[in-house]
């Protein structure tokens, strides 16, 4: 009978190795704090750059006098790589931790259950809440996403499936179109429809220039998707006696639908903290308005810019906690987004 | 019959009763492909094409199902008969055309959003027929492509978790369903482990008493073992062209061309 050797790392770092790394790392943070004492310097941005240099030439000296100067080279260009990617959490992280901080102060019960309509921006933060905004902004986004879904999948359709001769001039389009900034589309919905036709606010309105904004994004993330789903599925499906329009819906969209789902929410999250167009075209009322037809309608995005302007000290924590809303709203999007794109990886 | 006659295109006795290629040229873009073939598929035979690699072999079964046109630069000449009628006819219906000339491809494809028993009966909803009786047809269509015993329990399960021998099977089931009279198989072993290819080919021997078989192999021994026919396709540079037809046995004891000999004792290709 044979003996069954314990399973080992050997190419794994030694505990001695860790410490090693570890003496390094506390090392340069003292060096760093010393320095930035005794040196006129100060500020958080000192304390981070002269952190860095310091990390870089102490883990690049220790491995030079070790292993020789390429390993000096590669400890260097490694701790290089590691505060590219530390810079670009450093934003993330404290707009997070601003909004989370300023913001849970003014989230409250009554935040979710009643509206600013008998409420003003100076009474206290028992008194009033954010539901017209929230449901506003659902609403808005629902109506966006009934007209931009159909309209951005079947042009990424006939991107992939048709591939028509207007093909290139559409996809440049499309290109384009995801670079108009908001206001434009807001600007043109304004003078398209509402002065000349509706001559009213309205959510629809909002929702109109969301899907202006929405379509490009979903178009083209559905258009990546369609693209990789193999042609030997599309020629199966002809060869088997189907037409090509049968084809892809049965065969082609359900075998992308996980990704077309994740166009979707992409769509949802680009459009949910769209300020501008909805400065122009709903009018942000203070109460709940469920018919998005008529009325000022309200909106996250509006009543956080609305609440700042107030400029009271309840208000601006009324805005914070407003923001931190709608960050969370994105990020339930995101991650269901995630888990719905990576569910079919399972089976 | 003998079967020497089967397979000479001028032979009157033979057109109609089942597959004709005449005169079939293919083009991509400007580049010839494929020239002048003709060969006459006789009903309930399995016909061999082999040749090297880039001799036209596969665009040549293409041409047969009209497979051939969805390269957006491809051209082709000459005509396909199926039992008499030209599937290049105007006004033919080309998914019909499909529906009657089925097609198992080199990499197993099983539709990835479909459970093992959709994908058989995916045809049927594809071209929108109407069967009697569902499992009956699936159990009849699993069973002739040998799959029946390994999946009957999971047919719920998606396609994607079988193994590739097994989803090959799967999609020939899958052919099987609509019924076709023509079954062209282009490479449908060549990703695939001996163990598995050796479970098709017994079903391609079966299939064979009910249906028109055309396969393309690289495999000689392939070829020997599961054909009637064989036809030895060649390019020199230009478009490929058949070079020899004739039944398997003799392609493989004394071909007539010094080119055939070369390639089937494995002296080039």
């Amino acid at each position: 009978m044979t003996t069954i050797p314990t399973p080992r790392k050997p190419w794994a770092a030694t505990p001695k190795d860790r410490v090693r790394d570890l003496a390094i790392l506390i090392g340069a943070l003292v060096f760093t704090y010393y320095f930035v004492e005794i040196t006129p310097m100060n500020g958080k941005l000192a304390y981070f750059s002269i952190f860095f240099l310091v990390y870089a030439t102490f883990s690049g000296t220790y491995q030079g006098i070790k292993r020789g100067s390429a390993a000096a080279k590669d400890a260097i260009v490694n701790s290089i790589v590691v505060v590219g990617a530390v810079a670009t959490l450093i934003p993330i992280g404290s707009i997070l931790a601003t909004v989370i901080s300023k913001g849970y102060k003014g989230i409250s019960f009554n935040l979710f259950t009643t509206d600013m309509s008998m409420a003003t921006p100076t009474d206290p933060l028992t008194n009033g809440g954010i539901l017209h905004a929230i449901s506003g902004t659902l609403i808005m986004v629902l109506i966006a996403l009934i007209i931009s879904v159909p309209l951005g999948i079947l042009t990424a359709l006939y991107m992939t499936e048709i591939k028509g001769r207007f093909m290139r001039p559409i996809k440049f389009l499309v290109q384009a179109m995801s670079g108009v900034p908001s206001v434009v589309a807001g600007l043109f919905i304004l003078s398209a429809i509402l002065y000349p036709i509706t001559k009213s606010f309205s959510g629809f309105m909002g929702a109109l220039a969301l899907s202006i904004l929405m379509i490009p994004t979903i178009a083209r993330t559905s258009e990546e998707v369609l693209l990789l789903i193999p042609s030997d599925l599309r020629e199966a499906g002809v060869a088997l006696g189907g037409t090509q329009w049968r084809t892809v819906a049965m065969i082609v969209l359900p075998a992308a639908r996980s990704g077309l789902i994740t166009a979707m929410i992409l769509g949802v999250a680009r459009i949910a903290g769209e300020t501008a167009p909805l400065l122009l075209l709903t009018g942000g009322g203070d109460k709940v308005n469920g018919n998005p037809f008529s009325g000022p309608f309200g909106s996250l995005p509006y009543y956080i810019w609305k609440s700042f302007n107030s400029g009271s000290e309840e208000a601006i924590t009324r805005a914070w906690a407003g923001l931190l809303v709608l960050i969370v709203i994105i990020l339930i999007l995101f991650i269901s987004a995630r888990s719905l794109s990576s569910r079919k990886v399972k089976r | 019959m003998t079967s020497a006659e089967m397979l000479t295109p001028e032979n009157p006795k033979v057109l109609g009763t089942g597959l004709e290629a005449r005169g079939v040229h293919a083009w991509f873009g400007k580049n010839h492909v494929l020239s002048d073939i003709n060969l006459n598929f006789a009903a309930g035979t399995v016909t061999a094409l082999i040749g090297p690699s880039g001799c036209g072999k596969s665009t040549f079964i293409r041409t047969i199902n009209r497979m051939h046109e969805f390269i957006p630069t491809a051209a082709m000449a000459g005509e396909v008969f199926l039992d008499g009628k030209d599937v290049y006819a105007s006004g033919t219906d080309v998914t019909k055309i499909r529906l009657k000339i089925g097609m198992v491809f080199q990499k197993p494809n099983p539709f990835p959003s479909m459970t093992i028993g959709e994908n058989v009966l995916s045809g049927l909803k594809l071209a929108q027929l109407k069967v009697p009786n569902k499992d009956d047809l699936l159990e009849e269509c699993l069973t002739r492509a040998g799959l029946w015993k390994e999946v009957k329990d999971r047919l719920s399960a998606h396609g994607g978790s079988l193994s590739g021998g097994q989803q090959q099977r799967l999609c020939i089931a899958r052919s099987l369903a609509v019924a076709p009279q023509v079954l062209l198989m282009d490479e449908p072993c060549s990703a695939l482990d001996p163990g598995s290819t050796l479970r098709i080919e017994e079903t391609i021997r079966e299939l064979s008493d009910s249906m028109t078989i055309v396969i393309v192999t690289h495999n000689m021994q392939q070829a020997a073992r599961v054909s009637d026919y064989t036809a030895f396709f060649l390019s020199d540079g230009g478009p490929g062209e058949m070079i020899e037809t004739a039944p398997t046995s003799e392609i493989f004891s004394r071909p007539k061309d010094k080119r055939t000999e070369d390639y089937v004792t494995g002296r080039f290709g």
